[in-house]
């Protein structure tokens, strides 16, 4: 098999709030065989102007984002959001530049979510992690990665593989987290109520790690577990499957 | 037409979250959801998005023709003896009705259940030329008595409870207090008995208007819509003027998408066709048959082409079921006739986005929605269209936000290159440190604070991604 590489984008939340994420997905790939390279002119995907309303903002950013990742043979990010703001909004985004089209179509058919990539480009579903001590796992479906990218088999699998995580499903995994951007702070009694019910569900599993595909559920989460003092702890995907792993640092 | 109390969304959301029966209620709507689950798989998946799939194709060519299709359903409304009224707006179409009962000496008008009468608010219209409304749907009834809008598209009292409904029709009614359902809905049924065979005029809504044969097609469950359609003198159906659908085969396509997606049912109880008025050699049926056919803002959702799926509607409130916004908002947050998703597009693209301003924001995006919607409306991408229609569009849908769009403006700078967007990293953290406690915040100022009430905040890394990855480049390999 040829040589992969992917050019790694971390997502503007990832960079400033959870480089350890970042670290964990350079490491895991690298594990894998994949050679990673971090275009340095990336900043964001234009997600927060999108969902804001600002859609003059989200074009702009759009299109630096092409640019930025032109020359990437795939892109890789540890987001199901993110990545599905590329796959369905970019065309819409950038239809007043159609010179920029078939790149767009380009662009989209090769950026993948994390988990995504490692499944149906790599074929892997056991990457070889084993958490230090046994752990009971449950997964949050996020709802850009479920609903706009398909992701919901393809973490399952890889978490399955897990030595020593127990993969339990919660109630309802699909329902959404009541985080939405903005709507978290807009709508903050809306988005809470909405959180309760999605952590009554997380906590009825017993779980002590909760996983998903997306840093922002997690901080959406992981902020009232942390806040309500329980014992489930909130972990990337990429780190979960980085334990034990032999890699280099990023 | 009915009032817009959607300006305040967020004061109506919070009084509802904070209401124990109302959440109560809304725990219920876990059996529409598991009902319409149950009644796809028992029709298969396959077959299932195959009809959807048709459907949608029907509503495509329908509304590229909606001009011939109206014109025809008329044509042959009017042949079999009815008459039509294209009305403008809600006003139009209640000055319509208004006249019709006025011409006929209406006393008393049973109706059922119909969103776009909602719409229009016939019912205070009537009841201020003293003429009595009767809603004879039981939900449409007990909020009728209750004076409130309804909670939901096809469970209008669903917020009530048993014992509130009993209390009601004790205090309304003069009834004694009744703790059985079954006891409850036939306290109903007696009064309406009465008034079905005193009403002088019908009202119904439309699911479906047949344009080949001017048929219009009423779905209940209660059988109370066959009632207002035939026992009295004068039938007057209002429809929104997306209702219409080519063929009368179309119906087998739309029927089981609405019953299975309402209430996952395989049918509902009634299926009603209504073909003009009673014919001369008929002894039952209204003298009169009138078909008022609504635009209020239909034909500027038409004319968008990003909102014109919206008009693919079939009124199933599957949408409303599925969100996690609704689930906890309920219905009367939305402050108009149409709540849930589906409410928070077409109420801000029938009665403009200034008037709704918070209903395309108040949405996690999720997609469930698009998701369980029959005819696949995607929901999120209007509501981000109207989203920028508040932000970036013409003045007449725009809403001001100054600090925000400010704001906006600096973080369009800051991600445009990799420089001051690492510098803005290092000012949050730095400007979070005196905040933070191991690793995280407890309390941030407005804007934020609406988080912090619930949730703790992280704090910004000290070193971010991208420092790391400089300072360890030289040591990549495969």
């Amino acid at each position: 098999m040829a040589q992969k590489r992917v050019s790694l984008f971390v997502t503007c939340l990832v960079d400033q709030f959870y480089p350890e994420v970042g670290e964990a997905t350079v490491r895991l790939l690298r594990h894998l065989g994949v050679e990673v390279d971090f275009p340095a002119d990336q900043t964001c995907c234009g997600q927060v102007a999108l969902n804001g309303g600002y859609r003059s903002h989200a074009t702009a950013v759009a299109k630096r984002f092409v640019e930025v990742f032109r020359g990437s043979e795939a892109i890789v990010a540890p987001s199901g959001s993110c990545v599905a703001t590329i796959h369905a909004h970019y065309g819409d985004l950038l239809r007043g530049y159609p010179e920029l089209a078939e790149e767009v179509a380009s662009l989209q058919a090769r950026t993948y979510e994390l988990s995504q990539y490692l499944v149906d480009v790599l074929g892997v579903e056991n990457v070889g992690a084993r958490l230090p001590s046994p752990a009971r796992v449950t997964y949050h479906d996020c709802c850009h990665a479920l609903r706009d990218l398909g992701v919901g088999a393809q973490p399952r699998r890889l978490l399955s593989a897990v030595d020593g995580a127990e993969l339990t499903e919660m109630k309802d995994s699909a329902s959404c987290c009541g985080f939405g951007g903005t709507f978290s702070v807009k709508f903050a009694d809306i988005s809470s109520a909405i959180l309760r019910e999605k952590l009554h569900n997380v906590e009825a599993t017993g779980a002590d790690v909760l996983t998903a595909v997306d840093s922002s559920c997690l901080m959406h989460m992981g902020g009232a577990l942390r806040r309500q003092g329980s014992r489930t702890r909130p972990m990337h995907i990429a780190e979960l499957l980085c334990e034990g792993i032999e890699g280099e640092r990023a | 037409m009915t009032d817009v109390l959607s300006a305040h969304f967020k004061e109506q959301a919070a009084e509802a979250i904070g209401n124990a029966t109302i959440q109560e209620s809304l725990d219920r709507l876990v059996n529409f959801r598991q009902g319409r689950v149950d009644a796809i798989a028992e029709y298969g998946q396959e077959r299932w998005d195959a009809l959807s799939q048709s459907a949608r194709e029907i509503k495509r060519e329908t509304l590229e023709h909606l001009d011939y299709y109206l014109d025809e359903l008329s044509r042959n409304v009017e042949r079999a003896g009815g008459h039509v009224f294209f009305a403008r707006d809600a006003a139009e179409a209640n000055e319509y009705v208004a006249k019709v009962a006025a011409d006929n000496g209406v006393k008393t008008v049973t109706k059922s259940k119909s969103m776009v009468s909602e719409e229009m608010g016939i019912a205070d219209v009537l009841e201020s030329m003293g003429i009595e409304p009767v809603e004879t749907d039981l939900g449409e009834y007990i909020i009728q008595l209750a004076r409130e809008a309804p909670y939901h598209i096809i469970a209008p009292a669903l917020h009530k409870s048993k014992e509130e409904v009993s209390e009601l029709f004790e205090r309304i009614l003069g009834t004694p207090a009744e703790s059985d359902i079954t006891a409850l809905a036939g306290v109903a049924r007696k009064v309406l008995r009465e008034k079905f065979l005193e009403a002088d005029m019908g009202m119904t809504g439309a699911n479906f208007g047949v344009s080949e044969t001017g048929t219009i097609v009423m779905v209940t469950n209660e059988g109370n819509g066959r009632m207002c359609s035939s026992l009295p003198r004068v039938h007057v159906a209002t429809m929104g003027m997306e209702r219409v659908i080519p063929r009368l085969r179309d119906v087998a396509t739309y029927l089981p998408l609405l019953t299975r997606s309402a209430t996952g049912q395989r049918i509902s109880s009634y299926v009603s066709f209504v073909t003009g008025p009673r014919r001369s050699d008929e002894e039952d049926g209204p003298q009169e048959f009138h078909l008022v056919i609504l635009d209020n803002g239909r034909s500027r959702m038409l004319a968008d082409p990003e909102l014109r799926e919206a008009l693919y509607c079939i009124r199933c409130g599957a949408c409303l079921n599925a969100c996690p916004v609704y689930g906890k908002v309920g219905g009367h947050a939305y402050g108009w006739v149409y709540p849930g998703p589906i409410g928070a597009v077409v109420t801000p693209s029938l009665v403009g986005v200034p008037k709704a301003k918070d209903l395309p924001f108040a949405s996690t995006l999720c997609g469930a929605c698009r998701d369980v919607c029959p005819l696949k409306i995607d929901i999120p991408r209007m509501l981000l269209k109207l989203r920028s229609d508040a932000v970036e569009g013409p003045a007449e849908t725009r809403v001001p936000r100054r600090v925000e769009s400010l704001m906006m403006r600096a973080w369009r700078r800051t991600v445009a290159g990799p420089r001051l967007f690492s510098l803005a990293g290092k000012v949050t953290s730095a400007a979070q440190w005196p905040l933070s406690r191991r690793g995280s915040l407890r309390w941030l100022p407005p804007p934020l604070s609406g988080w912090t009430r619930t949730r703790d905040f992280p704090r910004a890394a000290m070193r971010p991604f991208r420092a790391r990855w400089r300072k360890d480049e030289g040591n990549r390999g495969g």
